[in-house]
Protein backbone atom coordinates (compact mmCIF):
# COMPACT_ATOMS: atom_id res chain seq x y z
CA UNK A 1 0.00 0.00 0.00
CA UNK A 2 0.93 3.61 -1.28
CA UNK A 3 2.03 5.48 2.28
CA UNK A 4 -0.23 8.45 3.12
CA UNK A 5 1.73 11.91 2.93
CA UNK A 6 2.19 14.85 5.04
CA UNK A 7 0.68 16.48 2.01
CA UNK A 8 -2.65 14.59 1.68
CA UNK A 9 -3.27 15.38 5.39
CA UNK A 10 -3.00 19.01 5.02
CA UNK A 11 -4.42 19.36 0.97
CA UNK A 12 -5.83 19.73 -1.31
CA UNK A 13 -6.56 23.01 -2.11
CA UNK A 14 -10.59 22.67 -3.31
CA UNK A 15 -13.61 24.41 -3.26
CA UNK A 16 -15.79 23.30 -0.85
CA UNK A 17 -18.33 22.42 1.05
CA UNK A 18 -17.19 18.63 0.50
CA UNK A 19 -14.47 16.54 -0.45
CA UNK A 20 -16.54 13.78 -1.46
CA UNK A 21 -19.63 15.80 -3.13
CA UNK A 22 -17.78 18.51 -4.23
CA UNK A 23 -14.24 17.85 -5.01
CA UNK A 24 -14.68 14.28 -5.92
CA UNK A 25 -17.66 15.37 -8.28
CA UNK A 26 -15.68 17.90 -10.16
CA UNK A 27 -12.60 14.68 -10.77
CA UNK A 28 -15.25 12.59 -11.91
CA UNK A 29 -16.44 15.22 -14.57
CA UNK A 30 -13.12 15.64 -15.14
CA UNK A 31 -12.00 12.04 -15.74
CA UNK A 32 -15.14 11.72 -17.95
CA UNK A 33 -14.30 14.55 -19.94
CA UNK A 34 -10.84 13.04 -20.63
CA UNK A 35 -12.67 9.76 -21.87
CA UNK A 36 -15.03 11.54 -23.90
CA UNK A 37 -11.97 13.36 -25.43
CA UNK A 38 -14.75 15.39 -28.03
CA UNK A 39 -16.98 18.64 -27.88
CA UNK A 40 -20.34 16.87 -27.06
CA UNK A 41 -23.81 18.40 -27.83
CA UNK A 42 -25.33 17.61 -24.75
CA UNK A 43 -24.49 16.13 -21.48
CA UNK A 44 -26.96 14.75 -18.93
CA UNK A 45 -26.01 13.92 -15.40
CA UNK A 46 -28.24 11.06 -13.11
CA UNK A 47 -26.98 11.27 -9.65
CA UNK A 48 -28.05 9.18 -7.41
CA UNK A 49 -28.91 8.34 -3.74
CA UNK A 50 -26.74 10.60 -1.56
CA UNK A 51 -25.44 12.49 -4.44
CA UNK A 52 -29.05 13.30 -5.24
CA UNK A 53 -30.10 14.39 -2.16
CA UNK A 54 -27.79 16.42 -0.51
CA UNK A 55 -26.12 17.31 -4.07
CA UNK A 56 -27.63 20.66 -4.29
CA UNK A 57 -26.70 21.69 -1.22
CA UNK A 58 -23.21 20.33 -1.84
CA UNK A 59 -22.76 21.85 -5.24
CA UNK A 60 -21.70 18.30 -6.73
CA UNK A 61 -24.06 19.69 -9.81
CA UNK A 62 -21.54 23.08 -10.48
CA UNK A 63 -18.75 20.35 -9.69
CA UNK A 64 -19.52 17.34 -12.08
CA UNK A 65 -20.83 20.37 -15.22
CA UNK A 66 -17.24 22.31 -13.79
CA UNK A 67 -15.55 19.01 -14.67
CA UNK A 68 -16.63 18.35 -17.77
CA UNK A 69 -15.59 21.84 -18.71
CA UNK A 70 -12.09 21.11 -17.42
CA UNK A 71 -12.00 23.18 -14.24
CA UNK A 72 -10.14 21.99 -11.63
CA UNK A 73 -10.72 21.42 -7.93
CA UNK A 74 -9.41 24.65 -6.94
CA UNK A 75 -11.25 26.94 -9.39
CA UNK A 76 -13.58 29.63 -7.67
CA UNK A 77 -15.18 30.09 -10.96
CA UNK A 78 -17.02 26.58 -10.24
CA UNK A 79 -19.46 28.54 -7.76
CA UNK A 80 -20.92 30.44 -10.87
CA UNK A 81 -20.30 28.14 -13.03
CA UNK A 82 -24.22 28.25 -14.18
CA UNK A 83 -24.05 31.98 -15.08
CA UNK A 84 -20.81 31.71 -16.79
CA UNK A 85 -19.65 31.79 -20.79
CA UNK A 86 -18.23 28.47 -20.36
CA UNK A 87 -21.21 26.90 -19.15
CA UNK A 88 -22.75 27.88 -23.12
CA UNK A 89 -20.67 25.12 -24.72
CA UNK A 90 -23.03 22.58 -24.61
CA UNK A 91 -26.62 21.67 -23.48
CA UNK A 92 -26.73 20.07 -20.43
CA UNK A 93 -29.38 18.21 -17.45
CA UNK A 94 -29.67 16.91 -14.35
CA UNK A 95 -31.66 14.23 -13.04
CA UNK A 96 -32.01 13.07 -9.54
CA UNK A 97 -32.72 9.21 -8.95
CA UNK A 98 -32.68 6.85 -6.28
CA UNK A 99 -31.24 3.23 -7.03
CA UNK A 100 -30.13 1.42 -4.13
CA UNK A 101 -27.78 -0.97 -6.19
CA UNK A 102 -25.67 1.93 -6.95
CA UNK A 103 -22.87 3.53 -4.76
CA UNK A 104 -24.27 5.91 -2.35
CA UNK A 105 -22.25 8.71 -4.39
CA UNK A 106 -23.06 7.14 -8.22
CA UNK A 107 -22.97 9.45 -10.76
CA UNK A 108 -24.14 8.26 -14.47
CA UNK A 109 -22.65 10.88 -16.95
CA UNK A 110 -24.09 10.89 -20.74
CA UNK A 111 -22.60 12.76 -23.61
CA UNK A 112 -24.48 12.76 -26.70
CA UNK A 113 -22.66 14.30 -30.10
CA UNK A 114 -20.51 12.97 -32.96
CA UNK A 115 -20.08 9.82 -30.76
CA UNK A 116 -22.22 8.73 -27.80
CA UNK A 117 -21.22 7.57 -24.80
CA UNK A 118 -22.38 6.36 -21.10
CA UNK A 119 -19.61 7.30 -18.28
CA UNK A 120 -20.65 6.33 -15.21
CA UNK A 121 -18.48 6.05 -11.52
CA UNK A 122 -18.81 7.05 -7.72
CA UNK A 123 -17.25 9.04 -5.64
CA UNK A 124 -16.09 7.38 -2.86
CA UNK A 125 -14.34 9.63 0.38
CA UNK A 126 -12.00 11.90 0.86
CA UNK A 127 -12.06 13.50 -2.88
CA UNK A 128 -11.47 9.86 -4.28
CA UNK A 129 -13.16 8.45 -7.54
CA UNK A 130 -13.71 5.33 -9.46
CA UNK A 131 -15.14 5.23 -12.95
CA UNK A 132 -16.51 2.12 -12.84
CA UNK A 133 -18.58 1.74 -16.97
CA UNK A 134 -18.29 3.27 -19.89
CA UNK A 135 -20.92 2.11 -22.39
CA UNK A 136 -21.67 -1.40 -21.12
CA UNK A 137 -17.98 -1.96 -20.54
CA UNK A 138 -16.51 -2.82 -16.76
CA UNK A 139 -13.73 -0.83 -16.23
CA UNK A 140 -11.58 0.70 -13.51
CA UNK A 141 -10.24 4.33 -13.56
CA UNK A 142 -9.21 6.07 -10.40
CA UNK A 143 -7.43 9.08 -12.13
CA UNK A 144 -4.15 8.33 -10.31
CA UNK A 145 -2.88 6.76 -13.39
CA UNK A 146 -2.14 7.38 -16.61
CA UNK A 147 -3.99 4.91 -18.11
CA UNK A 148 -4.31 3.70 -21.70
CA UNK A 149 -8.00 2.45 -23.04
CA UNK A 150 -8.67 0.54 -26.34
CA UNK A 151 -11.85 -0.57 -27.29
CA UNK A 152 -11.68 -3.67 -29.92
CA UNK A 153 -12.51 -6.73 -31.72
CA UNK A 154 -12.50 -9.58 -29.00
CA UNK A 155 -9.73 -11.46 -30.93
CA UNK A 156 -6.89 -13.82 -30.31
CA UNK A 157 -3.67 -12.21 -28.98
CA UNK A 158 -4.72 -8.71 -28.89
CA UNK A 159 -3.53 -8.34 -25.42
CA UNK A 160 -0.25 -9.34 -26.40
CA UNK A 161 0.30 -7.05 -29.59
CA UNK A 162 -0.65 -4.32 -27.11
CA UNK A 163 1.61 -4.96 -24.53
CA UNK A 164 4.14 -5.59 -26.53
CA UNK A 165 3.54 -2.05 -27.76
CA UNK A 166 3.63 0.14 -24.82
CA UNK A 167 7.17 -0.52 -23.24
CA UNK A 168 6.03 0.96 -20.09
CA UNK A 169 5.70 -1.07 -16.24
CA UNK A 170 2.30 -1.74 -16.59
CA UNK A 171 0.34 -1.34 -12.87
CA UNK A 172 -2.74 -2.73 -12.97
CA UNK A 173 -4.73 -4.49 -16.15
CA UNK A 174 -8.64 -4.99 -16.56
CA UNK A 175 -10.20 -6.61 -19.94
CA UNK A 176 -14.13 -6.80 -20.35
CA UNK A 177 -16.42 -7.55 -23.19
CA UNK A 178 -19.84 -8.39 -24.08
CA UNK A 179 -19.22 -11.83 -25.50
CA UNK A 180 -16.91 -13.75 -27.19
CA UNK A 181 -15.87 -12.20 -30.79
CA UNK A 182 -17.43 -9.20 -30.03
CA UNK A 183 -16.21 -5.75 -28.76
CA UNK A 184 -13.95 -5.55 -26.10
CA UNK A 185 -12.37 -2.73 -23.72
CA UNK A 186 -8.97 -3.02 -22.12
CA UNK A 187 -7.88 -0.35 -19.65
CA UNK A 188 -4.21 -0.48 -18.48
CA UNK A 189 -3.33 1.64 -15.97
CA UNK A 190 0.95 2.80 -16.67
CA UNK A 191 3.46 4.24 -14.00
CA UNK A 192 5.06 6.12 -16.72
CA UNK A 193 3.82 8.07 -19.54
CA UNK A 194 3.32 6.81 -23.21
CA UNK A 195 4.21 9.29 -26.09
CA UNK A 196 1.99 10.09 -29.48
CA UNK A 197 4.17 7.49 -31.41
CA UNK A 198 2.70 4.37 -29.33
CA UNK A 199 -0.74 5.61 -29.55
CA UNK A 200 -0.62 5.81 -33.35
CA UNK A 201 1.34 2.89 -33.18
CA UNK A 202 -1.41 1.37 -31.46
CA UNK A 203 -4.18 2.43 -34.00
CA UNK A 204 -2.53 0.54 -36.67
CA UNK A 205 -3.55 -2.72 -35.21
CA UNK A 206 -6.29 -3.87 -36.68
CA UNK A 207 -9.57 -4.58 -34.94
CA UNK A 208 -8.92 -1.29 -32.69
CA UNK A 209 -11.84 1.32 -32.63
CA UNK A 210 -11.00 3.57 -30.17
CA UNK A 211 -7.97 4.44 -28.43
CA UNK A 212 -8.01 6.95 -25.56
CA UNK A 213 -4.79 8.14 -23.38
CA UNK A 214 -6.15 9.13 -20.19
CA UNK A 215 -3.43 11.24 -18.19
CA UNK A 216 -3.89 10.60 -14.31
CA UNK A 217 -5.33 13.89 -12.39
CA UNK A 218 -3.72 16.36 -10.68
CA UNK A 219 -3.92 15.18 -6.97
CA UNK B 1 15.37 6.16 5.97
CA UNK B 2 16.47 3.14 7.61
CA UNK B 3 12.61 2.64 9.42
CA UNK B 4 9.12 3.89 8.63
CA UNK B 5 7.67 6.06 11.48
CA UNK B 6 4.28 4.95 11.92
CA UNK B 7 3.54 5.42 15.34
CA UNK B 8 4.07 8.56 17.90
CA UNK B 9 6.52 6.65 19.72
CA UNK B 10 8.68 5.69 16.53
CA UNK B 11 8.53 9.49 15.93
CA UNK B 12 10.04 10.57 18.83
CA UNK B 13 12.72 8.06 19.30
CA UNK B 14 13.65 9.04 15.87
CA UNK B 15 13.35 12.97 16.38
CA UNK B 16 15.71 11.78 19.95
CA UNK B 17 18.27 9.51 18.52
CA UNK B 18 19.32 12.64 15.83
CA UNK B 19 18.66 15.80 17.84
CA UNK B 20 15.77 16.55 15.47
CA UNK B 21 12.99 18.39 15.42
CA UNK B 22 9.68 16.88 14.14
CA UNK B 23 9.60 18.97 10.94
CA UNK B 24 13.38 18.16 10.27
CA UNK B 25 13.09 14.35 10.51
CA UNK B 26 9.45 14.46 8.96
CA UNK B 27 10.65 16.83 5.27
CA UNK B 28 13.22 14.34 5.11
CA UNK B 29 11.68 11.35 5.53
CA UNK B 30 8.93 12.69 3.22
CA UNK B 31 10.90 13.74 0.48
CA UNK B 32 12.81 9.92 0.04
CA UNK B 33 9.31 8.59 -0.13
CA UNK B 34 8.50 10.64 -2.67
CA UNK B 35 11.72 10.51 -4.71
CA UNK B 36 11.91 14.63 -4.13
CA UNK B 37 13.67 17.06 -2.82
CA UNK B 38 12.81 18.55 1.02
CA UNK B 39 12.64 22.23 -0.45
CA UNK B 40 10.02 20.43 -3.06
CA UNK B 41 8.31 19.22 0.07
CA UNK B 42 8.27 22.67 1.90
CA UNK B 43 7.19 24.28 -0.99
CA UNK B 44 3.77 21.95 -1.31
CA UNK B 45 2.96 22.65 2.26
CA UNK B 46 3.86 26.31 1.53
CA UNK B 47 1.29 26.32 -0.99
CA UNK B 48 -1.53 24.78 1.85
CA UNK B 49 -0.60 28.22 3.77
CA UNK B 50 -0.80 30.21 1.12
CA UNK B 51 -4.17 28.82 0.28
CA UNK B 52 -5.35 28.84 4.00
CA UNK B 53 -4.55 32.65 4.55
CA UNK B 54 -6.20 33.52 1.12
CA UNK B 55 -9.28 31.49 2.90
CA UNK B 56 -9.12 33.88 5.78
CA UNK B 57 -9.10 37.01 3.88
CA UNK B 58 -12.06 36.08 1.43
CA UNK B 59 -14.09 34.78 4.86
CA UNK B 60 -13.68 38.06 6.69
CA UNK B 61 -14.50 40.23 4.04
CA UNK B 62 -17.72 38.08 3.07
CA UNK B 63 -20.93 37.49 4.58
CA UNK B 64 -22.92 35.40 1.12
CA UNK B 65 -24.95 32.46 2.45
CA UNK B 66 -24.34 29.11 1.79
CA UNK B 67 -26.50 27.30 -1.02
CA UNK B 68 -29.05 26.02 1.57
CA UNK B 69 -28.83 29.38 3.21
CA UNK B 70 -28.64 27.85 6.33
CA UNK B 71 -25.52 29.25 7.78
CA UNK B 72 -22.71 32.19 5.75
CA UNK B 73 -22.83 35.43 8.17
CA UNK B 74 -21.63 34.57 11.44
CA UNK B 75 -18.45 35.71 11.10
CA UNK B 76 -19.20 39.40 10.14
CA UNK B 77 -21.88 38.88 13.28
CA UNK B 78 -18.27 38.08 15.21
CA UNK B 79 -16.42 40.84 14.22
CA UNK B 80 -18.93 43.50 14.54
CA UNK B 81 -19.02 42.46 18.23
CA UNK B 82 -15.31 42.84 18.55
CA UNK B 83 -15.05 46.04 17.45
CA UNK B 84 -17.49 47.33 19.78
CA UNK B 85 -16.47 45.31 22.70
CA UNK B 86 -13.66 43.01 22.86
CA UNK B 87 -13.00 39.44 23.38
CA UNK B 88 -12.40 38.54 27.50
CA UNK B 89 -9.71 36.60 26.36
CA UNK B 90 -8.26 39.19 24.43
CA UNK B 91 -7.23 39.60 20.49
CA UNK B 92 -5.38 36.25 20.14
CA UNK B 93 -8.53 35.01 20.86
CA UNK B 94 -10.35 37.13 18.68
CA UNK B 95 -8.41 36.09 15.74
CA UNK B 96 -8.63 32.47 16.29
CA UNK B 97 -12.08 32.40 16.24
CA UNK B 98 -12.74 35.16 13.61
CA UNK B 99 -10.55 33.37 11.48
CA UNK B 100 -11.91 29.87 12.07
CA UNK B 101 -15.43 31.52 10.97
CA UNK B 102 -13.94 32.82 8.40
CA UNK B 103 -12.27 29.89 6.92
CA UNK B 104 -15.01 27.53 7.56
CA UNK B 105 -17.69 30.14 5.93
CA UNK B 106 -15.33 30.33 2.85
CA UNK B 107 -16.06 26.31 2.60
CA UNK B 108 -19.66 26.93 2.52
CA UNK B 109 -19.90 29.18 -0.12
CA UNK B 110 -17.60 27.12 -2.44
CA UNK B 111 -14.75 28.97 -2.05
CA UNK B 112 -11.11 28.11 -2.21
CA UNK B 113 -10.18 26.43 1.32
CA UNK B 114 -6.99 23.92 1.87
CA UNK B 115 -8.73 20.77 3.11
CA UNK B 116 -6.83 19.85 6.47
CA UNK B 117 -7.46 17.07 7.04
CA UNK B 118 -10.82 17.48 5.66
CA UNK B 119 -13.20 20.39 4.07
CA UNK B 120 -15.29 20.44 7.30
CA UNK B 121 -12.85 20.50 9.59
CA UNK B 122 -10.47 22.96 7.44
CA UNK B 123 -10.54 26.20 9.60
CA UNK B 124 -9.01 24.36 13.28
CA UNK B 125 -5.29 24.69 12.17
CA UNK B 126 -5.19 27.90 9.53
CA UNK B 127 -6.99 29.75 12.28
CA UNK B 128 -4.94 28.61 15.31
CA UNK B 129 -1.49 28.78 13.24
CA UNK B 130 -2.33 32.07 11.06
CA UNK B 131 -3.75 33.71 13.83
CA UNK B 132 -1.02 33.23 16.51
CA UNK B 133 1.27 33.95 14.30
CA UNK B 134 -0.06 36.91 13.59
CA UNK B 135 0.10 37.86 17.28
CA UNK B 136 3.77 36.68 17.77
CA UNK B 137 5.02 37.45 14.70
CA UNK B 138 6.14 34.11 13.72
CA UNK B 139 8.05 33.92 10.77
CA UNK B 140 6.89 32.16 7.62
CA UNK B 141 9.37 29.57 7.96
CA UNK B 142 8.35 28.45 11.33
CA UNK B 143 5.00 28.31 9.97
CA UNK B 144 5.48 25.97 7.88
CA UNK B 145 7.69 24.06 10.34
CA UNK B 146 4.33 23.91 12.35
CA UNK B 147 2.42 22.98 9.19
CA UNK B 148 4.56 19.81 8.34
CA UNK B 149 4.48 18.98 12.46
CA UNK B 150 0.23 19.27 12.04
CA UNK B 151 0.68 17.26 8.59
CA UNK B 152 2.77 14.31 10.50
CA UNK B 153 0.34 14.22 13.23
CA UNK B 154 -2.88 13.75 10.84
CA UNK B 155 -0.51 11.11 8.88
CA UNK B 156 0.30 8.77 11.85
CA UNK B 157 -3.17 8.83 13.02
CA UNK B 158 -4.84 7.89 10.05
CA UNK B 159 -2.33 4.85 9.84
CA UNK B 160 -5.10 3.58 12.29
CA UNK B 161 -8.20 5.72 11.53
CA UNK B 162 -9.29 7.25 8.46
CA UNK B 163 -10.19 10.78 8.90
CA UNK B 164 -13.65 10.45 7.72
CA UNK B 165 -16.53 10.88 9.61
CA UNK B 166 -18.04 8.70 7.32
CA UNK B 167 -15.96 5.99 9.15
CA UNK B 168 -15.09 6.90 12.91
CA UNK B 169 -17.13 9.88 13.30
CA UNK B 170 -16.20 13.62 13.73
CA UNK B 171 -13.70 12.96 16.35
CA UNK B 172 -11.33 11.72 13.42
CA UNK B 173 -12.38 15.19 11.47
CA UNK B 174 -12.87 17.70 13.81
CA UNK B 175 -10.90 16.46 16.56
CA UNK B 176 -8.10 15.07 14.68
CA UNK B 177 -7.45 18.64 13.24
CA UNK B 178 -7.80 20.23 16.53
CA UNK B 179 -5.26 17.46 17.59
CA UNK B 180 -3.28 18.44 14.91
CA UNK B 181 -3.41 22.14 15.71
CA UNK B 182 -2.57 21.85 19.52
CA UNK B 183 0.57 19.92 18.56
CA UNK B 184 1.77 22.22 15.82
CA UNK B 185 0.73 25.31 18.08
CA UNK B 186 2.83 24.10 20.62
CA UNK B 187 6.00 23.52 18.47
CA UNK B 188 5.69 26.91 17.56
CA UNK B 189 5.99 28.20 20.89
CA UNK B 190 9.23 26.22 21.00
CA UNK B 191 7.17 22.84 23.10
CA UNK B 192 10.11 19.88 23.74
CA UNK B 193 8.75 17.05 21.59
CA UNK B 194 7.14 15.35 24.39
CA UNK B 195 5.31 18.62 25.23
CA UNK B 196 3.67 18.81 21.48
CA UNK B 197 3.11 14.92 22.01
CA UNK B 198 1.27 15.85 25.07
CA UNK B 199 -0.60 18.51 23.37
CA UNK B 200 -1.91 16.44 20.80
CA UNK B 201 -2.69 13.28 23.25
CA UNK B 202 -4.67 16.05 25.37
CA UNK B 203 -6.29 17.46 22.92
CA UNK B 204 -7.51 13.82 21.50
CA UNK B 205 -8.64 12.32 24.47
CA UNK B 206 -10.83 15.06 25.33
CA UNK B 207 -12.62 15.06 22.07
CA UNK B 208 -13.18 11.11 22.06
CA UNK B 209 -17.02 10.10 21.04
CA UNK B 210 -17.75 13.49 18.80
CA UNK B 211 -20.02 12.08 16.45
CA UNK B 212 -20.98 13.42 12.72
CA UNK B 213 -24.45 13.91 12.55
CA UNK B 214 -24.97 17.04 10.28
CA UNK B 215 -28.34 18.43 9.82
CA UNK B 216 -29.70 17.43 6.24
CA UNK B 217 -26.74 15.73 5.31
CA UNK B 218 -24.63 19.29 4.56
CA UNK B 219 -21.15 20.41 5.77
CA UNK B 220 -23.18 22.98 7.76
CA UNK B 221 -24.71 22.06 11.50
CA UNK B 222 -23.27 21.65 13.73
CA UNK B 223 -19.60 21.81 11.74
CA UNK B 224 -19.22 25.44 11.42
CA UNK B 225 -19.43 26.40 15.00
CA UNK B 226 -17.77 23.54 15.70
CA UNK B 227 -14.30 24.85 14.24
CA UNK B 228 -13.71 28.15 16.31
CA UNK B 229 -14.95 25.85 19.36
CA UNK B 230 -11.64 23.03 18.49
CA UNK B 231 -9.34 25.71 17.44
CA UNK B 232 -10.15 27.41 21.04
CA UNK B 233 -9.80 23.93 22.04
CA UNK B 234 -6.50 23.23 20.78
CA UNK B 235 -4.91 26.14 22.42
CA UNK B 236 -6.08 24.63 25.76
CA UNK B 237 -4.41 21.76 25.44
CA UNK B 238 -1.23 23.64 24.53
CA UNK B 239 -1.10 26.10 27.20
CA UNK B 240 -1.84 22.75 29.64
CA UNK B 241 0.96 21.22 27.73
CA UNK B 242 3.97 23.69 27.79
CA UNK B 243 3.27 23.81 31.37
CA UNK B 244 4.49 20.23 31.89
CA UNK B 245 1.00 18.85 31.87
CA UNK B 246 1.18 14.81 30.88
CA UNK B 247 -1.53 12.89 29.45
CA UNK B 248 -1.79 9.78 31.59
CA UNK B 249 -2.40 7.61 28.84
CA UNK B 250 0.22 7.60 26.11
CA UNK B 251 -0.63 9.26 22.81
CA UNK B 252 -0.10 5.84 20.79
CA UNK B 253 -2.74 4.59 23.04
CA UNK B 254 -5.28 7.28 22.60
CA UNK B 255 -5.31 6.71 19.10
CA UNK B 256 -5.99 3.12 19.18
CA UNK B 257 -8.85 4.18 21.88
CA UNK B 258 -9.73 6.87 18.87
CA UNK B 259 -10.24 3.75 16.37
CA UNK B 260 -12.06 1.93 19.26
CA UNK B 261 -14.67 4.32 19.68
CA UNK B 262 -14.93 4.60 16.00
CA UNK B 263 -15.90 1.19 15.40
CA UNK B 264 -18.51 1.49 18.10
CA UNK B 265 -19.78 4.14 17.28
CA UNK B 266 -23.10 3.54 15.60
CA UNK B 267 -23.29 3.96 11.75
CA UNK B 268 -26.58 6.17 12.74
CA UNK B 269 -24.18 8.84 14.16
CA UNK B 270 -21.39 8.64 11.41
CA UNK B 271 -22.34 10.71 8.37
CA UNK B 272 -25.69 9.32 7.73
CA UNK B 273 -27.64 11.55 9.25
CA UNK B 274 -30.27 9.32 10.60
CA UNK B 275 -29.73 10.56 14.38
CA UNK B 276 -28.61 12.94 16.66
CA UNK B 277 -28.99 16.49 15.69
CA UNK B 278 -29.85 15.55 12.12
CA UNK B 279 -33.35 14.10 13.07
CA UNK B 280 -34.22 16.88 15.97
CA UNK B 281 -37.66 18.31 15.19
CA UNK B 282 -36.21 21.48 14.03
CA UNK B 283 -33.75 19.68 11.84
CA UNK B 284 -36.33 17.99 9.98
CA UNK B 285 -38.20 20.87 9.43
CA UNK B 286 -35.01 22.29 7.73
CA UNK B 287 -35.16 19.48 5.67
CA UNK B 288 -38.70 19.50 4.38
CA UNK B 289 -37.81 23.17 3.50
CA UNK B 290 -34.93 22.59 1.88
CA UNK B 291 -35.68 19.46 -0.39
CA UNK B 292 -38.95 19.92 -1.00
S1 LIG C 1 -19.97 16.82 11.87
FE1 LIG C 1 -19.49 15.38 10.27
S2 LIG C 1 -19.63 16.56 8.35
FE2 LIG C 1 -19.47 18.03 10.07
S3 LIG C 1 -17.27 18.45 10.22
FE3 LIG C 1 -17.76 16.82 11.68
S4 LIG C 1 -17.31 14.96 10.52
FE4 LIG C 1 -17.46 16.58 9.00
Amino acid sequence: MKQTSIIDIISPVMVGPSSSHTAGAIRLGLLARNIYNEMPDKVTFKLYNSFAQTGKGHGTDKGLLSGVLGLNVDDTRIKDIFNSDLAKEFEYEFQYLEDFNRHPNAVDIIFEGHRNMKISGNSVGAGEIEITNIDEFSVSLTGKYNTLLLIYKDVPNMISRVTNSIHVNIASFHCDRYAKGEEASMCICLDGEVNQKVIDFLYLIEDVYMIRYIKKLES
Amino acid sequence: MDKSINTFKELEDICKKNNKQIYEVIQKYEAELAETTEKDIRLLVKKSLDAMKESIKNGLQSKEMSISGMCGDDCDRLQKKYQKEGAIFGKTFEKITTYALATIEENLRMGKIAACPTAGSCAIVPSVLVGVSEDLDIQEEDQINALITAGTIGRIISNKVALAGAVAGCQAECGVASAMAAGALTQMRGGSIPQILNAVALAMKNLLGLTCDPVCGLVEIPCVKRNPFLAIHAVTASELALAGVESKIPLDEVIDALEQTGKLMSPMLKESSQAGLATTKTALNLKEKLFK
